[in-house]
């Protein structure tokens, strides 16, 4: 592989793959309150 | 005090009907799983080769940041805030604006009737894989034995090795959606997505250790910078995008109705868009990888077997697995995530119209689920098992795709921007749970940069298919499957919204109840419609 390959191939790993990684983070921390109300979950 | 407690129990009663998610993990799950299809393992890899290689990550990271996820968190924000389907969402924004969602119903039907086919194809091959059954000549086998393909036209000679497969498709999704959205789709994606991404996972651990996986690679990713300054790559991009998300045509205001009100959508958004991505890239690498192989064992350059959609899948694939070591596990692997990708985009597809239906005439999930699924499998069997089911998917496929899909949801969105104004309350009440906040730079997105987008892709679109007749096919099939199966679709939408809601049915505004900001304790106003009624018979699950 040509050294222009291998550093796009990284640059999309990390801009994609680490950017779906902080989401996860964000998320997890900034999670909202969950609503677990008695007749949604009617149906599990 | 009597009052108060009736009110706090009327909507989430009613939600419990209508069906919902369980958590946050499971609406994650079931959103990527719509979101990552077929287009996701075969056209995603083919488009970037086509479009610069490594120097594509550029306008494809744009359109994701600038049109995807924002467009995505539209969606969102309409089905959450308005508790409904898409009609009933449209409705609910502007009663003169349901036909668009009536619109997106139309196009799903459509999609759903042809997408089924090709996982039944990819079933089949999943077998097929086992003992190399298409032999020495894939392409031969594919159109030949398989398909029983003959002239361009449209037959009632029905091909049994398609027909049982798709049949069982159709067995499949009609069992997933009966048993609703937590026990049908929100289980599936619970089950599936893991083992796809495990089963890709491993398919391209095994390509990557395949002879000359380098070469495809390095094809793949190679920049050629001079394609940023193309107008057609930066379509692409914006095409690729926008398809593969599954935006602007229902789905994701469906599901998003049944999130609970107090989620963070923009954040939920976030994974969901970039776990797209991040599978799109993960495909790149293994098919690339695996063509690499190819081309070598072949002797010729990559660019030569590179290729995309069904002859990926169903001829460049075969010669891989007949030529590989351990070829068949890289077929079972490689058809397996097909089927599965397929599946849980499908049944999102499909929920789309139940959800309308049911929204609309008031049924059981049960009545709603048979009423739409059975007509959908007729007719795809009818269509897609013949001999002339080949041609007919492909011109319905790209139709549906650049002239559906593509400018209802132009439409959809320029009238929420701009007729309705809409933008600023869906802000705010994506803003209420969502972190990290949307504001001015996402309502500029939706209104002007996403847009400009897509009717960027639109305008390349129609310039080719004014330019030649697509895939060369006869004029009579591009009209009627293609040009005016486009066309009625909207004039269907729009007669579909005349007809009446079931009494009671709350119109203007979101539904009462929904305030995402109003406490735990107080989850409700009265919505005092015959189906808030105990004993209504109107339950999610349909089979208790």
């Amino acid at each position: 592989m040509s050294t222009d390959a291998i550093m796009m191939m990284v640059v999309a790993m990390i801009v994609i793959w680490g950017g779906l990684a902080l989401a996860i983070v964000s998320l997890v921390r900034h999670g909202a309150v969950e609503e677990r109300t008695e007749n949604l979950t009617r149906d599990l | 005090m009597s009052a108060t407690a009736g009110r706090a129990t009327a909507q989430p009663d009613q939600e419990g009907r209508r069906g919902g998610f369980s958590s946050r993990r499971v609406f994650i799950l079931a959103a990527i799983g719509s979101a990552v299809g077929l287009g996701n393992i075969w056209r995603f890899p083919y488009v970037a080769y086509e479009n610069g290689g490594g120097a594509f990550v550029v306008p494809y990271l744009v359109a994701l940041l600038t049109a995807g996820i924002p467009f995505l968190l539209l969606d969102y924000a309409i089905g959450h805030r308005n508790r409904g389907s898409a009609p009933l969402s449209f409705a609910r924004l502007r009663r003169g604006a349901e036909g668009l969602g009536w619109w997106q119903v139309g196009i799903c039907f459509v999609i759903a009737i042809y997408y089924a086919a090709v996982i039944a194809w990819a079933l089949r091959y999943t077998f097929f894989s086992l003992d190399e059954a298409w032999g020495a000549d894939p392409e031969g086998f594919f159109f030949g034995e398989f398909l029983q393909a003959g002239d361009v036209e449209v037959t009632a000679d029905v091909v049994p090795g398609v027909l049982v497969p798709l049949a069982l498709v159709w067995l499949a999704v009609l069992a997933i959606m009966v048993l609703g959205v937590q026990r049908g789709i929100g289980a599936t994606s619970v089950i599936f997505i893991p083992v796809l991404v495990l089963a890709f996972a491993a398919l391209v651990v095994q390509a990557l250790f395949l002879p000359g996986a380098a070469d495809g690679l390095d094809a793949l990713f190679t920049p050629d910078w001079s394609a940023l300054t193309s107008a057609p790559v930066w379509a692409a991009a914006f095409g690729q995008i926008f398809f593969s998300l599954s935006i602007g045509f229902g789905i994701m205001i469906t599901y998003a109705s049944y999130v609970g009100r107090r989620e963070d959508m923009v954040g939920s958004g976030l994974v969901v868009g970039f776990s797209n991505s991040g599978f799109e890239l993960l495909a790149g690498i293994g098919v690339f990888a695996a063509l690499g192989f190819m081309a070598q064992a072949g002797g010729v350059a990559v660019g030569e077997v590179a290729s995309g959609g069904i002859g990926l899948a169903f001829i460049a694939f075969p010669t891989i697995i007949s030529e590989a070591p351990a070829g068949a596990l890289i077929g079972v692997l490689f058809f397996a995530s097909l089927v599965i990708a397929g599946i849980t985009s499908l049944v999102s597809v499909i929920e789309v119209v139940i959800s309308a239906v049911r929204d609309k005439l008031d049924t059981s999930r049960r009545a709603a689920t048979v009423a739409v699924v059975v007509p959908a499998a007729l007719l795809s069997l009818a269509l897609f098992s013949t001999t002339s089911g080949i041609y007919v998917l492909d011109v319905v496929d790209h139709f549906v795709n650049q002239y559906g899909i593509l400018v209802v949801a132009l439409v959809s969105m320029l009238v929420v921007a701009w007729a309705l104004r809409a933008l600023t309350g869906l802000g705010e009440h994506l803003n209420v749970h969502g972190r990290p906040r949307v504001g001015t730079g996402w309502r500029v997105l939706t209104s002007v940069v996403a847009p400009v987008g897509l009717a960027l892709v639109l305008v390349f679109a129609l310039r080719d298919d004014l330019r030649a007749p697509y895939e060369d096919y006869p004029s009579w099939l591009l009209l009627v499957f293609g040009w005016l199966l486009a066309a009625v679709l909207p004039l269907v939408g729009f007669l579909l919204a005349r007809l009446p809601w079931r009494a009671g049915t709350h119109l203007d505004g979101p539904p009462p109840g929904s305030d995402p900001a109003a406490p735990l304790d107080v989850t409700a106003t009265a919505d005092p419609t015959p189906r808030d009624r105990p004993g209504s018979g109107h339950d999610e699950g349909g089979l208790r």
